[in-house]
């Protein structure tokens, strides 16, 4: 009943023989034991798991691993360079974007596409734009700095503080 | 939460794909997008023996206007939709709806075909394509069909695609002149399921008479409903205030929603009948633009 | 702005540091529990009951065997044979692990399957036969106290009821008599409802038992290691895994908020099935199990009065609570205080007279209750005392912020004895609530809230909730758990060269411990906090405490901290005077360096004086620089705040949208501006989360109606508004740094803020109360209780 499957992630090939119902967050945290990626739910409503298949943000755990043959998957551990981190790892520690850590990789790698797509949201779109990935511990409003502050970055402009405003 | 295990096929081709499906029988299932039925199966609600996974075949993904219609291919997924520049320009409903279905990353699988396919009166699509009058093309052995929206709908989780055949194409008679359309739905918080929600098309004459009319409910009845009465009554007239306040309480009238956590039949219906009044004047002033 | 005592380089109170754990959390290097691999390691899963009350007729677990790699099921009566069936809880109550013959609630515990992966350890699950005998279950917790209800606790002897303690406090006698004397008395029930702390990660755990050591590896989700390995060994200690040969660590945690300091039964089953079978066993819940049974918060039924004069003093406040504890009441307070800090509920007001009574029931529901960002049930009280303050100025028709103003304990009168036996150490409420009405713009939305009530279309709302907060438990004398005093701890080692690792009994669950703690020592010490590595969560390193929960770490781990680093810092006072050859009392400290008094460039630096504590210390002096500190707080603290809530209401389909929502905080010295901030930010949303979205729903069978996150609806970004935020600043006047807990208070203090605000927009309609959480479907049915459809039909 296995499949013998190739899942290229961060750029590496892996090959396994999977069950057609191993969820590709299961492949990615056991087989491949890249740990980054988390599960928070059953139901799709989190985000915790929250990867890039061929550049688009996909809840891992409502994906098969066998539906990713072929595909480029990037986890949050293949966004550090030997340049250095990426920007929106920057602007999440920068800004105080995470508290805990649990929902960080998901919802970095979601705001990564949000960036990709749409350069200068604002901050409404950036609200929607993360409302499939639940945070517990920050109450959003630096998840929502970090990714203003990340756009800045990306695009060269000057960078807001990141000094909190708590007069 | 882990599904039952189950044999997985990813044909790459619609007759190959029709050719799994009769040979596997019943418990042969197609995954779209699979955001529905992923979840229903690692909750094992649902436990397919056999998946044939339809993302593999290509053509199936497309947004155009073609004889007369706007065409959009069964496996085009709501983002597609949602980024689609005749969509942005004509049928501003597309944009009212799918930024309330789920969230950003379930809507870069979800498709529009495996909306309507689902056969779920909670899902939004359902009756947005009643409010447009789409219809449906099904492909089979036998070749392809095609259903109208009414009579594609036939009870929970079941619709006019038998088994064997897979949903290939969804057509909407495309907008010309004074067209107008919109859609909205409360919901308890963003991306769940509607409380209640209204899909609203009109088109209007230069006299402002209103020439053709549609209006859909989303999950305020068992079946995706028409509110019939409702468009009776706006076809012909002048879409005044009392015209619309008519056809807004007709919608909360001929509704049949059920009590649960999102609200008793009362508080639907008096949603059905704001959602209505407010879905209309937008698509008025849409219209009139 | 915040003054600063150190440099930017030394980082010590009052810099924004940014934080040292966020490089492994944003490179996907966290190590939480499910991240842990051992070799040899099995997967569990567990049965639970469909039933929320039944007898057990069979467990059939042959076909659940008969699937390969399923390695074992394990049931009550096999944990029976070791005595491990039943547990002590916190509240000295006791909790099944398994059980035997009867299931208490709908998701309850039955039996464990045991394979090596979890795919066949969930296929194993689901198919282990169970035959139930279903009951009829009690729901309702008034109904349980009926005399025909059926004995839910029969295990307990001679048990003739479902009550489980009756608590009281304050003058009785007086409060009554100033109740009937009173001008105008307020009065009205309300639920405070069942919820979940529903934190990111879920609860699971890694029991590693190795056999021939005798010794039991506990990786797990927990807020309390060392209390926990103290449980463990209590319930364990007669099957031979007695303290010493106990390791338990706390991983990275995924969030806890309280929810992750009970020991749930899924964490002594792994334990014991790791003993008997000597393989690691990893128990990781799915998200339903989660919501479903782990430890609810909150459902505490009040009836709530308050007495006063006719011109807006408040006399006397009478609250009467009936606790829904499910079916064992494992909450997580202090032993001597079954309410918890409740009765801080008499508030920010200056008045005489308060009592409070409260009685717990069982109930077929999930045992509870864990304080859920709170510092034990004084987010319960808090909502009762700032609604009552809302329904009171109205009634004697003021505004709700000057009556607050005109009844708030003067800060001259601190510290202040409260009718129910707290003594507030400091605060400054009048200052608090002027600066979040100067924020808002208090008046001008009062002239906005009458013209958008003229025009129709939406309702405007304003609501304000001052509170007191009581947090840092606490004083020995006072405060234990299972008997163990609630102080905490630190260590910290110097090494040669001048840096630092420091311990503590607390675990940070996402509070920033491992900046905050290093920010702390480089104050008192003058080292830069990058120089100082934090650790905690290990019971074979970290020195004993009670953990972290109840905003009580900087009150006493925090604390424990600065007086370690004192004894240092006295040491290294006395290795400078022997390296610059002066006495100490011509010595005078900066941070970072000792110099000679009038000779500033006479003077040694810490590191200097480190080193020499290694190499050239003073005749008869002990060597190496490390110093330990179990601090026991002489009082708790009383951060406080003021909220201001603007809400919006469309007068048509009830949605309710918070416009607006400014929070002063004041909790007395602040360690970094960063974090407080980010804590305020994230415990208001888990206030917006309870006030307007989050219940645990039952129906009448036992059913849980919203055990996932499709239906328990956690906030995103869009339904949390942006948070203002701002604070005073009133230091406790006992902690050694002058600060007070802050984690909980925006939890404990939102909700009333908003439900004041929406009750404010449709006050005009004749609505009095809204119960929570108040969504657009309740408010409608309010509304149309009091006729309002109808005359806009």
């Amino acid at each position: 009943m296995t499949k013998k499957i190739t899942l290229k992630i961060n750029g590496t090939e892996h090959t396994m023989e999977v069950e057609p119902r191993m969820l590709l967050v299961h492949a990615i945290r056991e087989n491949v034991s890249l740990t980054g990626t988390h599960i928070g739910c059953d139901t799709s409503s989190c985000g915790a798991c929250t990867i890039l298949i061929d550049g688009k943000s996909a809840k891992s755990c409502t994906v098969l691993a066998v539906q990713a043959q072929g595909k480029e998957i990037a986890t949050v551990e293949g966004l550090a360079t030997a340049e250095g981190l990426h920007p929106i790892q920057e602007g999440f520690h920068l800004n105080h974007a995470l508290h805990c850590g649990f929902c960080t990789p998901g919802m970095m790698m979601r705001a990564i596409e949000l960036l990709e797509k749409n350069p200068n949201p604002t901050e409404e779109e950036i609200r929607w734009g993360i409302s499939g990935n639940l945070c517990r511990c920050t109450g959003y409003n630096n998840i929502v700095k970090a990714i203003e502050w990340t756009s800045a970055k990306m695009q060269g402009k000057d960078l807001p503080s990141t000094e909190p405003e708590f007069v | 939460m882990i599904a039952e295990n189950f044999n997985y096929d990813a044909p790459t081709s619609l007759e190959e794909a029709i050719a799994l499906l009769h040979q596997y029988g019943d418990e042969a299932k197609i995954l779209a997008g699979g955001h529905s039925l992923i979840p229903m199966m690692k909750l094992r609600f649902a436990s397919p023996t056999h998946l044939i996974d339809i993302n593999n075949i290509p053509g199936l993904s497309y947004v155009k206007e073609e004889d007369g219609y706007l065409k959009i291919g069964a496996m085009t997924k709501e983002v597609e939709v949602e980024e689609s520049e005749i969509i942005h320009a004509k049928y501003p409903i597309f944009m009212d709806a799918t930024k309330l279905i789920a969230d950003p990353q379930v809507r870069n699988f979800g498709t529009l075909g495996g909306n309507l396919a689902h056969g779920d009166a909670a899902n939004d699509h359902p009756a947005v394509m009643i409010a447009l009058g789409a219809e449906v093309e099904i492909t089979g052995k036998e070749g392809k069909r095609t259903v109208g929206i009414d009579d594609f709908f036939h009870g929970f989780y079941t619709t006019a695609v038998e088994h064997g055949e897979v949903l290939t194409e969804i057509r909407i008679p495309a907008a010309s002149g004074n067209y107008g359309s919109a859609y909205h739905k409360a919901e308890r918080k963003v991306g769940d399921y509607a409380t209640a929600g209204v899909a609203v098309m009109v088109q209007i004459d230069d006299q402002g008479r209103c020439t053709k009319a549609g209006i859909g409910l989303t999950n305020v009845s068992p079946l995706p409903l028409r509110a019939t009465r409702s468009e009776e009554v706006l076809v012909g007239s002048d879409l005044s205030e009392a015209v619309i306040a008519q056809a807004a309480q007709y919608a909360a009238e001929d509704c049949s929603p059920t009590e649960d956590l999102r609200g008793n039949e009362e508080y639907k219906r008096h949603l059905v009948g704001i959602i209505t009044k407010r879905m209309l004047n937008k698509a008025i002033v849409r219209a009139k633009k | 702005m915040i003054k600063c005592k150190t440099s930017k380089e030394i980082g010590g109170m009052g810099h924004s540091k940014k934080r040292k754990e966020d490089a492994r959390f944003i490179q996907g290097k966290g190590n939480y529990v499910d991240d842990v691999k051992l070799p040899g390691m099995l997967y569990m899963d567990i049965v639970r009951s469909p039933y929320a009350y039944a007898k057990i007729k069979n467990i059939d677990a042959s076909a659940a065997l008969a699937i390969p790699g399923v390695v074992a099921v394990v049931t009550g009566k096999d944990l029976e044979k070791y005595g491990l069936h039943w547990m002590p809880t916190l509240m000295s109550d006791t909790q099944m692990v398994l059980p035997t013959d009867t299931v208490m609630y709908q998701a309850q515990e039955v039996a464990a399957v045991i394979a090596t992966s979890r795919y066949l350890a969930r296929d194993g699950k689901e198919a282990v036969m169970v035959d139930y005998e279903p009951m009829t279950p009690v729901m309702d917790p008034f109904k349980a106290l009926d005399e025909d209800a059926p004995v839910l606790r029969s295990d307990q002897e001679g048990k003739s009821d479902n009550h489980i303690w009756h608590w009281e406090v304050g003058d009785k006698e007086k409060t009554e008599n100033v109740f009937n004397n009173a001008d105008v008395v307020v009065k009205q029930q309300m639920h405070i409802p069942r919820i979940h702390v529903a934190s990111i990660e879920t609860c699971g755990c890694v029991a590693s038992y190795n056999k021939v050591e005798n010794h039991l590896t506990m990786y797990m989700t927990t807020q309390a290691p060392h209390a926990i390995r103290t449980v463990i060994a209590l319930v364990a200690g007669h099957v031979g895994l007695t303290e010493e040969k106990i390791r338990v660590i706390s991983p990275d945690i995924g969030g806890g908020f309280g929810g992750k300091v009970p020991v749930y039964p899924g964490y002594v089953i792994a334990i014991a099935v790791s003993f008997l079978t000597g393989a690691p066993i990893k128990w990781i819940e799915d998200r339903s199990e989660n919501l479903q049974a782990d430890s609810f918060a909150r459902d505490y039924h009040i009836t709530a009065e308050m007495a006063g004069t006719k011109d807006g003093k408040i006399q006397a406040t009478r609250f009467k609570v009936l606790a829904d504890h499910g079916y064992t009441d494992a909450s997580a307070n202090p032993s001597k205080f079954p309410t918890g800090l409740f009765s801080i509920g008499t508030g920010s007001y200056d008045y005489g007279a308060s009592y409070m009574e409260a009685d717990a029931v069982y109930t077929n529901k999930p045992p509870g209750g864990v304080a859920y960002r709170c510092s034990f049930r004084v987010t319960e009280a808090v909502h009762a005392i700032e609604r009552m303050t809302d329904m009171f100025a109205k009634k004697v028709g003021k505004d709700p912020a000057q009556l607050r103003m005109e009844n708030f304990i003067k800060k001259e009168d601190f510290p202040w004895a409260s009718p129910t036996g707290w003594s507030y150490d400091s605060g400054d409420y009048h200052a608090g609530l002027q600066k979040a009405m100067d924020a808002i713009g208090y008046h001008d939305l009062r002239k906005e809230q009458i013209e958008m009530r003229k025009e129709g279309k939406k309702f405007l709302g304003i609501g304000i909730s001052t509170f007191t907060e009581v947090v840092g438990a606490g004083p020995a004398k006072d405060f234990d758990i299972l008997g163990i005093k609630m102080f905490d701890s630190a260590e910290i080692r110097v090494h040669p060269t001048g840096k630092a690792i420091a311990r503590f009994g607390t675990k940070s669950q996402g509070q920033g411990h491992e900046t905050t703690y290093a920010q702390i020592i480089a104050e008192e010490l003058g080292i830069p906090m990058e120089n100082i590595q934090i650790e905690e969560g290990d019971t074979d390193t970290a020195p004993y405490g009670l953990g972290t929960y109840a905003s009580r770490s900087t009150p006493t781990a925090g604390a424990a901290a600065a007086m370690a680093a004192r004894k240092l810092r006295d040491k290294a006072k006395k290795i400078a005077a022997h390296l610059l050859e002066v006495s100490e009392q011509d010595l005078e400290w900066e941070p970072g360096k000792f110099f000679v008094k009038g000779a500033p460039e006479k003077a040694k630096t810490i590191q200097e004086i480190v080193f020499a504590a290694y190499t050239n210390h003073p005749e008869g002096m002990e060597g190496g620089f490390e110093a330990t500190h179990y601090y026991d707080p002489p009082n708790l603290t009383f951060p406080s705040g003021a909220y201001i809530c603007v809400a919006e209401v469309d007068a048509e389909t009830c949605d309710i949208k918070v416009r607006r929502f400014v929070a002063i905080d004041d909790c007395g010295n602040i360690i970094n501006p960063m974090i407080v901030q980010g804590q305020v930010h994230g415990g208001l949303t888990q206030g917006i989360a309870p006030a307007m979205y989050e219940e645990l729903i039952y129906d009448e069978s036992g059913n849980i109606l919203n055990g996932t996150f499709m239906d328990y609806l956690v906030p995103t970004a869009v339904e949390s508004p942006n948070w203002e935020t701002g604070h005073t600043v009133t230091p406790a006047p006992h902690h050694p740094i002058g600060a007070k807990g802050v984690g909980e208070s925006p939890t404990v203090g939102a909700p009333p803020a908003i439900v004041n605000a929406i009750v404010d927009a449709v006050a005009h309609l004749g609505i009095k109360h809204l119960e929570i959480p108040v969504t657009p479907f309740k408010l409608f049915k309010e509304l149309q209780k009091v006729g309002y459809f109808k005359k806009n039909a």
